[in-house]
């Protein structure tokens, strides 16, 4: 006969020195790991619960401004780098790892209203409530040396905005009309009007580098191409946007910030409606930023928050709020997708993690692993109603979360007017009108 | 020029025990991505199952143990009834609880044992240190423990089913199930399914979430001796007072096979590769294959001393553990343990560290009874109800249906390219595009309704076919 039985050597199975590591046999015979679906789900829940646990977003605040912070301009190549500007002119420099302000410089007398950092990183522009562009340099002056501008610009009307070219020696700002400056040249070389007296803020756009838009006083939104001699097209809606911001990744993306408490994606080619409509903040929004990667952005109210939402979706995934925090002014998302600065009338610049339960530093392989694996399980069993619940779940304020239950009950009841008043007229009398067509009041060519 | 070009075929009975019924397509990739790995992995498993094969003209079950001890070169451990370190072959605790022993079970670890005494149950340390003395688990005859759940059910005299969570030490539930005495027990590993057999023939299957069985299915004519459920959960293997002894496919509830035995079978035994061990009287068993091919004799047999109480497979060893009047005794059975255990999992080898990590790894991944149902995979599947319910108050609440499909606006195309003749072709025929759907979606509806009706009246004849002895109350 031939026989066969089992029998293991434990030294097979048994590391042989306490210097090794053990050995962990495995087979993934599914019938040998029963009841994986449930104990997904319970891991999934378990790490949704952490999420909360550890979600402590609040890093640091930087201290040392004497008046509001109005504006603040990301480094273009320096991640430690960042610089302010205040309602009373000053403008300071920060160092990010040392949370500490390196420079401080009077740039103008009244507010300062905008900023940008030159693509080579060398040198940056203000302008202010003075009629002044101003040129500086990015390092400080020596020992004994005054601080000076490279280069001021006097105009006639006051700059309400900025924003510098991508990779020409090219700037824009806006006032009472958008104009186009050359850096040697101390006249704008193209100036655009369109029967607006007011524009609040220009952005050129990062990947199609020649076009640029801007926020007009008459509710709209006006597009240009720095080619051309006239503006594009512009697109007007129901409130006033204060700010706007493109898509890094998507070249014809553009989110703006409006008046109404919502912000608006639009697609560039496509003004008639907005691709969504993004609604959770409970007061005017007054700045917004994307982040690197494009899918998310960040953007700041009246109401005392800042909110993430994700590109596509119409509701925010988080909110950050503290009791120190007054009426957010501008809001920047930082370039390694890692941190969030806010700037408020309280003096402050408060510096955020983007994803508040994320591990700063650098992560051991087993803990990547275990983290990107539970991140898989959460997304996995995202649409549980018990994970959604506890993933969704947030403080907010007692104020805005009476004033946001107010709004939608607002909502409702002219949801149910109107519905009622379709039930109650003609069929094809009242046309159904999307949400998104809505806020759209025309297109202009 | 390679003579094996692409990548490694991989044998169609490895990858199909990978295969899951996974019905979204959106995964289709990686999980098939995923079921290929795993089944080139199988590769690599360090150990192949026992075997026993008979020469010419001899048959297994005439093969003794000496025979089987003596070409093998194992010896059999004694051990007593207490705690036994089987590797090692350690006593490690022996105690005497001066009261009758109903049942011994181990819980998650080797580190406590639940022991239903006469009146009530007790939990005792691995050294022999009595732990809890719970009360309110009286008159306990049986035991199950749900390892992934850490619940202990026990089945009463009183015909109480009761479940504890040793994790945190409190009852989850108690159900009266009223069938009378409990005392045969087995628990469906698939999916943490209780099976009681009752003494009227009837085996029913219970959940801590309902008050009463989920199934109750009659199996035998007199009451049932002993029930047993592989491990993958599709058969249960059934021993009656009818000398019966019955193969059920538990998935869809239907009898497989049925076979006589003489004397019947007081107590069965299932292990990892499928091998069923009876026990009649001082007799054991081991049949391999009981629900593929029909078995006319046994793989193997043994005589022990005294009357058979109780079997067990150990879990990856080719080892049978029979007790019975005179103590214990291990049966050498080729090819019923699993090779290749995981280490993650059940690790026979492991450390102390080793089983400390698991142990607070398995506590964190416990289940919660509320999830113990028929269907284990029911979390993965799309709930479509809850869609529809939502749907219906979204339209309601919204006044129209933001899905529907909208209405066929055409592009006025410009330089008088767009006359209205032409305008209105293009509306008639995307209408009629439509329409032919339509039509399609119904002329289908129609047929299937045409089918089932066609089926119920086959159904109907066939049974009106058949009389029975209450046709004639019929008007």
């Amino acid at each position: 006969m031939k026989v066969k039985v089992l029998s293991r050597n434990p030294d097979d199975y048994v590391r042989e020195t306490k210097y090794d590591i053990q050995r962990v046999p495995r087979n993934y015979d599914p019938t040998l790991h029963p009841f994986e679906v449930c104990r997904e789900y319970t891991q999934a829940l378990n790490s949704t619960k952490l999420d909360r646990v550890f979600a402590k977003p609040f890093l640091a605040s930087l201290d040392g401004h004497r008046d509001g912070v109005n504006c603040m301009a990301k480094h273009t190549s320096s991640l430690s780098t960042l610089l302010s500007g205040s309602c009373d002119g000053e403008v300071k420099v920060w160092n990010l790892t040392k949370h500490e302000c390196v420079r401080t410089l009077q740039a103008h007398e009244g507010f300062v209203r905008g900023m940008v950092v030159r693509h080579c990183g060398t040198s940056f522009f203000t302008v202010g409530d003075d009629k002044t562009i101003k040129q500086w340099k990015m390092e400080a002056p020596g020992y004994g040396e005054e601080e000076e501008p490279l280069n001021t610009i006097l105009g006639k009307t006051v700059f309400t905005g900025l924003d510098h070219h991508q990779k020409d020696a090219v700037f824009a700002t806006c006032g009472q009309q958008v104009d186009i400056w050359d850096e040697q040249r101390s006249s704008p070389i193209r100036s655009f009007t369109w029967g607006v007296d007011s524009f609040s803020a220009v952005r050129f756009n990062p990947v199609e580098t020649e076009l640029l838009a801007s926020c007009a006083s008459d509710r709209s939104i006006v597009l240009y191409d720095m080619r051309e001699s006239a503006p594009l097209k512009k697109v007007i809606m129901t409130m006033r946007s204060n700010t706007l911001c493109w898509n890094p990744m998507e070249a014809y993306h553009f989110t703006c910030s409006n008046e109404d408490y919502n912000l608006y994606t639009y697609d560039m080619r496509y003004l008639d409606r907005p691709m969504t409509v993004h609604m959770d903040h409970v007061s005017a929004v007054l700045d917004v930023d994307y982040s690197p990667t494009g899918k998310e952005f960040v953007s700041a109210s009246f109401d005392k928050t800042v909110r993430i939402f994700p590109k596509e979706n119409g509701h925010s995934r988080e909110v950050y709020h503290t009791k120190r925090m007054q009426h957010v002014i501008c809001v920047k998302w930082s370039a390694d997708n890692k941190y969030i600065l806010s700037g408020s009338d309280e003096m402050n610049i408060r510096l955020w993690k983007a994803n508040a339960s994320e591990k700063l530093g650098v992560l051991a392989p087993r803990e990547k692993q275990a983290s990107n694996y539970s991140q898989k399980l959460k997304e996995k069993f995202q649409h549980h109603p018990q994970i959604r619940r506890i993933a969704r779940h947030r403080h907010l304020p007692k104020n805005i979360f009476h004033e946001s239950k107010e709004l939608r009950i607002m909502k409702e009841a002219r949801r149910r007017k109107e519905r009622n008043v379709r039930k109650h007229s003609k069929p094809g009398a009242v046309p159904v009108v999307s949400e998104k067509e809505k806020h759209v009041v025309t297109v202009v060519k | 020029m390679d003579p094996f070009p692409g990548p490694a075929r991989i044998p169609e009975d490895r990858i199909n025990k990978f295969k899951r019924k996974d019905k979204t397509k959106k995964v289709k990739k990686a999980s098939e991505m995923a079921q290929k790995q795993a089944a080139r992995f199988d590769l690599l498993l360090p150990e192949d199952a026992g075997f026993l094969e008979g020469d010419e003209d001899e048959d297994t079950c005439t093969i003794s143990q000496e025979d089987i001890a003596d070409a093998v070169d194992i010896t059999a451990g004694r051990g007593h009834v207490a705690c036994i370190d089987w590797q090692s072959k350690q006593l490690m605790c022996e105690i005497n609880v001066m009261e009758s022993v109903n049942d011994v079970k181990w819980l998650h670890s080797e580190a406590m044992y639940a022991v239903a005494q006469k009146k009530w149950l007790y939990i005792y340390d691995s050294n022999g240190i009595e732990l809890h003395c719970i009360r309110k688990f009286n008159d306990v005859l049986r035991m199950q423990f749900l390892p992934y759940h850490f619940l202990l059910a026990t089945a009463s005299a009183t015909g109480f089913l009761q479940y504890l969570d040793v994790s945190v030490g409190k009852e989850v539930t108690a159900i009266c199930t009223k069938t009378g005495r409990l005392d045969v027990m087995c628990q469906n590993p698939h999916n943490a399914i209780i099976h009681l057999g009752h003494h009227n023939g009837t085996v029913t299957l219970w959940s801590p979430n309902q008050k009463e069985a989920l199934v109750k299915m009659l199996c035998h004519q007199g009451g049932v001796r002993s029930v047993t459920v592989d491990k993958t959960g599709t058969y249960m293997v059934t021993s009656g007072m009818d000398k019966k002894l019955k193969v059920y496919d538990i998935r869809t509830f239907k009898p497989l096979k049925s076979y006589f035995l003489p004397a019947g079978a007081s107590c069965l035994s299932l292990s990892q590769r499928g091998l069923l061990s009876a026990a009649t009287g001082d007799i054991v068993q081991v049949y391999r294959d009981v629900w593929s091919s029909p078995v006319t004799k046994p793989y193997m047999a043994h005589r022990v001393p005294r009357t058979v109480w109780g079997l067990h497979f150990c879990p990856f060893e080719d080892v049978l553990g029979v007790g019975h009047g005179d103590g214990f005794t291990s049966m050498l059975v080729p090819g019923a343990g699993e090779p290749n255990f995981d280490g993650l999992d059940a690790n026979p080898f492991r450390s102390a560290k080793q089983r400390q990590e698991w142990e607070v790894k398995a506590l964190l991944e416990k289940i919660q009874p509320e999830l113990i149902s028929l269907n284990p995979t029911e979390l993965g599947q799309v709930d479509r109800a809850s869609f529809a319910q939502r749907h219906q108050d979204r339209v309601q609440a919204l006044g129209f249906d933001p899905l529907a499909k909208e209405k066929f606006i055409p592009k006025y195309k410009t330089k008088g390219r767009s006359s209205a003749g032409g305008v209105e072709r293009r509306k008639k025929q995307v209408a009629y595009e439509d329409q032919r759907d339509v039509i399609k979606k119904t002329v289908e509806t129609k047929m299937k309704m045409e089918k089932e009706r066609k089926q119920k009246e086959q159904k109907a004849t066939v049974f009106s076919s058949q009389r029975s002895a209450l046709d004639r109350f019929k008007k």
